[in-house]
């Protein structure tokens, strides 16, 4: 049973990645790093079943900081968009040296 | 302050010296006295260039405006060589509001430490020659704990010293007082007398230092006041041009006399005069021969031998009195002193000593020839120097130490007269030139001549002096003269150099012929030193109508120091007299060095006395005076003073006399064949290919601007400003720790 879940957990947190490194529109990317997390969180649940509930109570905090995350990160992209007129990443380069 | 802290020393030395009660422990005051008037010249000389006053340079008040007479002398006034006795010629004279203290100062230090001088002298003379038979040394303080090399600061005062610092402060206190009168209308007076006064300090360190550093220090330090008294009107540019090469033309000497240093450290492992004494011996006879001839290349320089004696002559730019006091009595002598000072190292040598007398007799015969056709006064009296300094040589290298010490002690009499007497000349003849606003050239003996109505004082004062360097009997030269060459000749016939071999000729046959070449020289010097006598006061007056009303003696202030060092050239033979003439007590010096020369003596000749046969003896005598009285009647019937004219409607000389007047053209070679190829390769090579071509453009603008210019623009193409980019640096990154630590 935990093996399964550990390999789902695994198929999805490579998804993610995937997804952050190739996709380029901002919201995707950052649903992918949303499956990042509940990829983490599937771990984390399952290792609760053999280690005991702690890995249940770190499930919650990353449940309340990706809520978080969430709310800060769609409102970047929403003021990126205001501002640019695009949520294509390829188009911003504000870093650049 | 002081005092105490040195008995303590002293005591905590353990020291039981018998001269330790006595006034020789007040010796460290010997160059403290000049140095406290150089800093007291030297503040007035400040305060007056911060003040400016009327006689300031920088601030003439009567020469807004000058006439045209004026203006012409400013521009004329001066030859190459510098000459007059003035270094801006003033109009109205002024003498420099401090003159009367610095008058007080300057030769007031020099008679108190003349004073203290002869006090130690009594006190070694009343300690008894058997109780000297080691130096009195004062360590002061620890100068240069350098891992085993330990240096102190410290005094020695031996037989030796004691003549050299009688000669400097005897000799010395006499030109201080005869440079009142020559300097007394010069704008910088007190900065004169700082400089001599300094001078004389750092002579006497030299002479007194108890190891060789501390005698260097003396020996730069007198370099660096002969710099500065040659410069001394600097506003001549000559007279600057003369100070750098004298200064450079030392360095070279100096490097010499480092390198010998470093060898002796490096093989015996001290520098102090008693310790390379002891081990001297230990010595290789390589190494010795290397030291000695390092230590001689340091001779050369400062005392003005082949090949770097080309800058004494130069040095004429100073005033007279200086000429007199650094570059004939004291500070030339010094490389004489270090050889003597030396003579346990150079006893060991023969090599080396024949290497001394050889350039020792080439200089004596070179610079003699050059004097022969000179006709600036002073460039007469300075290849003199040079030649007489030779002389020196060929008795210090030839193991006769007492005979060169001698004869330093005798030429510092009689070319401090000359040399003053020049002076006294000149200053007359530049008065009556500056009275008459004529820019005639006033050290020019061809402007000259039929002095002896004007001066006789002068006259007859400048006659013995010359006497005495031509070798003439009884006055001093000639007995130190003799002594030399008489020692040269018997050294030929028995001694450990003339058993040797220099580049494969027999040390004997260079005897010989360093003998006969001290004859020549001997002969040239008579012939120009009448020369330069009856030029100067003989014959007809050549100066000019009008200045010849202006011609007069000096004043007394100059003559009497002029009285007195005419009476020690006189008298000077009779401190060590030969025991061949026994007019009174015989071979003083002789006995009174024996403590600090004559082991090195008996070594050089084989361990005895060499007695040289009576007939021997009196015929090099008659010899010596043979050709001294052949050059003085050859220069009286050859040369026709009525014949002269005034420098402006001379002719140039013909043939060989022009290359003699020319000075061999050694000048004109050294600049060809050293100054212009190492100016060249400074500017084309050194200033323009290395340090503006490589320094400046390859490694400042192409390889300082450029490499760093290269690694911005490779960082900044890393920053993309793509998330994506970042985001794949991140991954990699992460797996490649976690590969790392996986993998392990």
């Amino acid at each position: 049973m935990l093996a399964e879940a550990l390999f789902f957990s695994a198929v999805l947190f490579t998804i993610g990645v995937v997804g952050v490194l190739t996709r380029r529109n901002a919201i995707i990317v950052f649903m992918c790093v949303e499956l990042m997390l509940n990829a983490v969180n599937l771990s984390f649940v399952a290792f609760s079943q053999v280690y005991g509930v702690a890995g249940q109570v770190f499930v919650f905090f990353v449940m309340t900081v990706a809520a978080a995350e969430a709310a800060v990160g769609l409102a970047i992209i929403i003021a990126l968009f205001r501002h640019r007129q695009t949520v294509n990443l390829q188009n911003i380069n504000l870093l650049k040296g | 302050m002081l005092p105490a802290s040195f008995a303590l020393l002293q005591e905590a030395a353990g020291v039981a010296h018998p001269l330790a009660g006595t006034a020789a422990r007040w010796m460290w005051a010997l160059p403290l006295l000049p140095l406290l008037g150089f800093v007291i010249n030297g503040a007035l000389s400040i305060v007056s260039a911060y003040h400016a006053g009327p006689a300031d340079p920088g601030a003439h008040p009567h020469d807004a405006h000058p006439s045209v007479e004026e203006r012409h002398e400013a521009h004329t006034g001066h030859d190459v060589t510098g000459g007059g006795a003035h270094g801006d010629d003033h109009h109205v004279v002024v003498r420099h509001r401090f003159a009367g203290l610095a008058t007080i100062i300057g030769p007031g230090v020099m008679v108190l430490a003349f004073g203290l001088a002869v006090a130690i002298f009594a006190a070694m003379r009343g300690a008894g020659d058997a109780a000297l038979h080691t130096p009195f040394v004062q360590r002061y303080f620890e100068w240069m704990p350098v891992g085993d090399l330990r240096i102190d600061a410290a005094f020695q005062l031996d037989q030796l010293s004691m003549v050299m610092i009688l000669v400097i402060t005897g000799v010395g206190m006499l030109i201080h007082l005869f440079s009142v009168g020559y300097m007394q209308d010069d704008p910088s007076y007190p900065r004169y007398f700082a400089y001599l006064n300094l001078f004389v300090a750092f002579m006497l360190v030299l002479v007194m230092g108890a190891s060789y550093p501390v005698m260097f220090v003396g020996w730069e330090g007198v370099g660096l006041c002969s710099y500065l008294l040659i410069g001394f009107w600097y506003l001549d540019k000559a007279n600057a041009d003369a100070g750098k090469k004298a200064f450079i033309m030392n360095r070279i000497g100096d490097f010499g006399f480092l390198v010998a240093m470093f060898m002796l450290y490096a093989n015996i492992g001290t520098l102090e005069f008693e310790g390379v004494r002891a081990q001297a011996t230990a010595l290789g006879p390589s190494v010795v021969t290397w030291i000695c001839l390092f230590f001689f290349l340091g001779c050369t320089g400062k005392s003005a031998q082949i090949p770097l004696y080309t800058w004494l002559p130069d040095a004429m730019a100073g005033p007279t009195p200086v000429s007199a006091l650094i570059h004939a009595a004291t500070m030339v002598t010094a490389g004489v002193y270090l050889i003597a000072r030396s003579n346990f190292l150079f006893s060991l040598s023969p090599v080396a000593s024949l290497t001394v007398v050889v350039i020792g007799a080439l200089t004596a015969i070179f610079a003699a020839s050059i004097g022969l056709k000179q006709w600036d006064i002073k460039k007469v009296l300075a290849y003199s120097t040079v030649s007489q300094l030779g002389y020196m040589f060929i008795g210090v290298g030839s193991g006769a130490y007492v005979s060169g010490v001698f004869h330093l002690v005798t030429h510092a009499f009689f070319k401090a007269l000359l040399f003053l007497g020049s002076g006294s000349v000149i200053f007359a003849m530049h008065r009556a030139y500056h009275a008459t606003h004529s820019a005639e050239d006033a050290q020019d003996m061809r402007n000259m001549g039929g002095l002896r109505r004007y001066m006789p004082w002068t006259f007859w004062l400048m006659l013995a002096a010359t006497l005495a360097i031509a070798g003439f009997p009884p006055f001093a030269g000639f007995f130190s003269k003799d002594a030399i060459l008489g020692t040269v000749f018997l050294r030929a016939r028995e001694s450990t150099l003339a058993d040797a071999h220099w580049l494969g000729i027999p040390g004997n046959i260079i005897l010989y012929a360093c003998y006969v070449l001290g004859l020549a020289a001997a002969f040239m010097t008579a012939v120009y030193m009448t020369r330069m006598l009856i030029y100067t006061f003989l014959g007809p007056n050549r100066s000019g109508e009008r200045e010849r009303d202006f011609l007069g003696e000096a004043p007394w202030i100059m003559t009497g120091p002029l009285l007195v060092l005419g009476v020690l050239s006189v008298a000077g033979g009779w401190l060590n007299l030969p025991e061949s003439i026994p007019i009174g007590r015989v071979g003083l010096l002789e006995h009174w060095l024996d403590p600090v020369v004559g082991e090195s003596t008996l070594r050089i000749t084989h361990g005895a006395a060499v007695e040289a046969s009576s007939t021997i003896e009196y015929s090099l005598i008659g010899a010596a005076v043979l050709i001294a009285l052949a050059g003085i009647v050859v220069a009286w019937v050859m040369l026709r003073p009525e014949r002269l004219v005034p420098k402006r409607e001379a002719r140039q000389e013909e043939g060989f006399e022009r290359v003699l007047a020319n000075k061999y053209y050694v000048d004109e070679i050294y600049d060809d064949a050293v100054v212009q190829p190492t100016v060249g390769v400074s500017r084309n090579l050194l200033w323009e290919g290395i340090d503006q071509g490589l320094i400046d453009n390859v490694m400042v603008k192409y390889i300082g601007t450029g490499v760093p210019r290269l690694f911005g623009w490779l960082g900044s193409q890393l920053q993309s400003g793509q998330v994506g980019t970042y985001a794949w640096v991140l991954v990699v990154g992460v797996l490649f720790v976690l590969g790392a630590f996986t993998i392990r």
